[in-house]
């Protein structure tokens, strides 16, 4: 993208985000309290951030690679399960793919 | 605010800030994958500024790093957002604000600050919750935000530094609380799967929301989860 696309995708993207939070504000509750509603946005939200961690993990642009981030995630779920902070999350994951890849694999 | 508070306010303000500080510092990993992804420093800063929602905005550098359309990032980022629109309904009458406070109050409804007011009982401590929580993440997410872009910057070859696993990590994180429930189980594998058929077939982006699209019908169609599981609240 060029750096006006990426600015017009930010900033629409941003728009977007306002409305929907300001929507949620100023709409009657019981509009959005239904249960279908409610569920329906809860396994969206589920299936979104799974289906980026798979993208983020094994996708190499149209192909699906096994490598040092494959390892890495398996170490988060490992911290994730012993209730790590977010941070620590993050840094043991990249940590265990620069030292895989020092090592010369992956 | 009151020379003397509630035990339940002071109580309130003290989640708030820990949990402010904690996302917060998960901001330098935001900051680091913005422009690692290849957004300016000052966009990466205007996605913390104005977007304002972890998960969004890190569905966005995503779909921007893997080569996907703006199309599909902006669709990603908003429908991660959609949340928010709930959370927005179920605050509102709590906090009763009017005015440019309820415009501030809609930029801070998100995950944490919905989480801590919701899960307080005395009204004040409702509104304490919520407003500690919402600036003291806006304050600390968009500073960290700026030293994470600023070391991206100077950091050189991600890959080097594992940057590219921390970005599957990061929304591991984010979904892991989301997880207990059987249902939610269920469309987790079900997303797998449906990311992992279509990565080779479709450009960047598609299959993420190929997963969000299958995730819809599942919520429309399978019976009701039974009640109490906490589906659709922040951890």
């Amino acid at each position: 993208m060029t750096p006006t696309v990426l600015w017009a995708t930010v900033l629409v993207a941003s728009a977007a985000s306002f409305v929907l939070k300001l929507a949620g504000h100023l709409v009657p509750e019981h509009w959005l309290a239904t249960d279908r509603v409610q569920r329906s946005s809860a396994l969206v939200t589920v299936a979104l951030l799974v289906s980026l961690v798979v993208v983020q993990t094994v996708a190499d642009g149209q192909a699906v690679v096994v490598d040092a981030r494959l390892p890495a995630l398996a170490v988060a779920a490992v911290a994730l399960a012993l209730r790590a902070p977010f941070v620590v999350v993050v840094v043991l994951a990249a940590a265990t793919a620069a030292g895989l890849r020092a090592l010369g694999w992956g | 605010m009151h020379s003397s508070r509630p035990p339940e306010v002071t109580a309130a303000v003290r989640q708030g800030l820990s949990i402010a500080v904690a996302t917060g510092l998960y901001g330098i990993s935001f900051g680091a994958l913005g422009v690692v992804a290849g957004l300016s420093v000052p966009q990466t800063m205007a996605l913390s500024l104005l977007l304002f929602s972890g998960g969004s905005q890190f569905a966005l550098i995503g779909v921007v790093a893997a080569g996907g359309t703006p199309l599909a990032a902006v669709a990603t980022s908003t429908l991660l957002g959609v949340r928010n629109m709930l959370y927005g309904a179920v605050v509102a009458p709590l906090l009763q604000v009017r005015g440019w406070r309820r415009l501030a109050a809609a930029q801070l409804t998100i995950d944490e600050s919905t989480a801590v007011a919701v899960g307080q009982r005395d009204p004040q401590a409702v509104r304490a919750g919520f407003w500690t929580t919402g600036l003291g993440v806006f304050v600390l997410w968009n500073l960290c935000t700026l030293l994470g872009a600023l070391a991206g910057d100077a950091l050189g070859d991600p890959r080097a530094w594992g940057l590219d696993a921390a970005a599957g990590a990061a929304f591991l994180a984010l979904v892991w609380p989301r997880l207990a429930a059987r249902q939610a189980q269920a469309v987790a594998a079900l997303a797998v799967a449906v990311t992992l058929a279509l990565v080779p077939l479709t450009p960047a982006g598609i299959p993420v929301l190929a997963a969000a699209a299958a995730a819809i019908v599942v919520g429309l169609v399978a019976p009701p989860a039974r009640p109490g599981r906490g589906e659709g609240r922040a951890a």
